[in-house]
């Protein structure tokens, strides 16, 4: 009996994303990420005694950004936390965070997974500092004698997006998570750098009867830190707790951590009592007040965001496939909107900036924000295409000319004289030449051969050096094989 | 009693205190009675109050998002009972 026939999977994911400032949440240290170890960072955020922080204004800037792309309710008084932990990455032994009155609460996003539209809950988002940054003398952390910290990271703005648990699969934990990545991304409140660690997930999941409607009992495997990860660490997760339910066993509620190399989730249990972070409210910092006023300031800075643009360019003619690719990665979709201003044609301009100049972008490590060929230059070649100027075929080494030279299109055909020749009178001397000199195959056409064309077209197609029409090509052969 | 002395046990724990058996009933007296005077303050009707978020009535003390010099890494380990490469050191963590 299949894992699907017996368990339902419920599963709710808490998102971290670093916030894009320049200036960490409480100081003024800089955010960069791969400073030398040590380098950003100042009495405030080391901890040391008798310092006072102070509240970077852009943090609750983007954080009621992301709210309101999040459809949260933004709070109109919210306040600060600490959470009480030992850890040698937490210099303070709290963390600043916020506990029962969060900034953002009641959101939602809409998944799409195989047709099927679903809308997933956001319970809330709050403000805090990211952690340091460990590295372990060992090969893992258990097997280290000693670690080294690095507090560049500690007090880097993070914004916790905790989702209400109402995914029923894998594919639906991905699809939230693609989707709340790509929200975040559009608006601007972080540059979800995935391999930099700019968002990282905590992921809750357990098992129930099909038909239940109970929750079963829960764990926690924290900092996964790409959608691989996610994915591999709940299908081993999922498999464990239906092996160990099959077996008669009972889940035991933990915190877990996933094993990359293995693949595997392992129990973080330690002597430490469990979870007792004893909140209480940061007297160091004051509360925040938020009026309507400050509210709509944020929201009129909000950027289309991803379901909008999906929506928008079905509207002028992608299918939903098309439209999900090109909205996939921001730099892309602005490109397409810039280069769509001047070439009305949606379809033809997906296929050539999904194809041929992400092609040449990845081949040559680039990437849109970076392309030697701007928006305005791709609409320029497309027209040439579309007034019958050259052939696609011809387009083709001409866009990689425009990337090597920073050339127009049109410039690129004049020079190289590439011009298509449409012209019939020119054509048709270059056809009859191709007929006398190719007697079989124009038999074999005559006799029914209905292929023996493409040879022809070929033939002729040589004879210009790819510069005929094609279709003009066909049309006055197939006209001068009848008249013989 | 308010608080029992296996709750003590418990917050020395998470303090990483060492307590001995003579402290930890000491403190377990001492916490009590503390609490217990705190415990007039049950009698005031606060139905119709807000809780305090904080005791100075300030809010919004806000920052602009400018870089400002940061410690270099020598000053920054200056305090470090071991460094390491410009790392802090710590003992083996579990």
């Amino acid at each position: 009996m299949g894992f699907s026939d017996k368990y339902e999977i419920v599963c709710g994911v808490e998102t971290h994303v670093e916030m894009l400032t320049k200036t960490k949440i409480f100081c003024g240290c800089s955010t960069e990420f791969g400073g030398e170890q040590n380098t950003h960072v100042c009495p405030v955020c080391l901890g040391l005694p008798g310092v006072l922080p102070v509240l970077n204004k852009e943090v609750v800037n983007l954080a009621i950004k992301a709210g309101l792309a999040l459809n949260c309710e933004i709070a109109d008084f919210s306040k600060f936390d600490r959470k009480n932990y030992y850890y040698p990455d937490l210099p303070k032994n709290y963390q600043t965070s916020q506990y029962d009155l969060p900034i953002c609460k009641g959101g939602w996003l809409e998944i799409n997974v195989n047709g099927q539209k679903k809308t997933i809950g956001i319970t809330r988002a709050h403000m805090e500092e990211d952690a340091g940054k460990l590295v372990h003398s060992g090969e893992t952390i258990t097997t280290s004698h000693s670690s080294g910290v690095d507090y560049n990271r500690t007090g880097v703005p993070l914004l916790e997006i905790v989702s209400e648990p109402d995914m029923r699969s894998i594919d639906e934990v991905l699809a939230y998570l693609e989707e709340l990545v790509q929200i975040i991304d559009y608006a601007g409140v972080s540059d979800c750098k995935m391999e930099q660690g700019s968002v990282r997930f905590d992921v809750n999941v357990s098992l129930r009867p099909l038909g239940s409607n109970q929750f079963g009992t829960r764990t926690e495997t924290k900092n996964l830190n790409s959608f691989n990860s996610v994915r591999r660490c709940l299908e081993y997760e999922i498999e464990r707790q239906a092996d160990l339910l099959d077996e008669g066993g009972q889940i035991i509620q933990e915190t877990r951590t996933w094993d990359e190399g293995k693949g595997i989730t392992l129990s973080l249990r330690s002597k430490e009592e469990a979870h007792d972070y004893r909140y209480f409210p940061e007297p160091d910092l004051l509360p925040l007040v938020i009026d309507s006023e400050w509210i709509e300031r944020i929201r009129k800075t909000l950027p289309e965001l991803p379901s909008a643009k999906r929506e928008r360019l079905q509207s002028i003619g992608l299918s939903e496939y098309d439209a999900k690719v090109i909205t996939s990665w921001k730099p892309m979709a602005d490109f397409f909107d810039k280069a769509w201003e001047e070439f009305k044609d949606a379809k033809i301009l997906a296929n050539w900036v999904t194809g041929d100049l992400s092609g040449l972008l990845n081949a040559k490590n680039s990437s849109f924000e970076e392309s030697p060929i701007t928006p305005q230059q791709l609409a320029g070649l497309l027209k040439l295409i579309q007034k019958g100027e050259i052939s696609g075929k011809i387009a083709k080494s001409v866009i990689e000319e425009m990337y090597n030279t920073g050339k127009d299109a049109e410039v690129i055909v004049k020079e190289k004289g590439l011009v298509q020749i449409s012209d019939e009178g020119e054509l048709e001397k270059i056809i009859m030449e191709v007929i006398s000199s190719n007697p079989k195959s124009v038999a074999d056409y005559q006799a029914g051969k209905e292929n023996a064309i493409g040879f022809l077209v070929g033939q002729v197609m040589k004879a210009t050096k790819g510069q005929a029409n094609p279709g003009v090509v066909n049309k006055l052969l197939r006209e001068k094989l009848t008249d013989n | 009693m308010k608080i029992s002395k296996k709750e003590v046990e418990h917050v020395t724990l998470l303090a990483r205190l060492e307590l001995t058996e003579e402290e930890v009933n000491q403190y377990t007296e001492q916490l009590n009675s503390i609490l217990e005077y705190a415990e007039m303050l049950q009698k005031l009707d606060t139905d119709k109050v807000s809780p305090t978020a904080h005791a100075v009535q300030l809010f919004n003390v806000l920052r602009t998002d400018e870089v400002k010099n940061s410690l270099s890494q020598q000053e920054a380990l200056s305090n470090a009972p071991e460094a390491e490469d410009g790392y802090f050191r710590v003992p083996r963590i579990v």
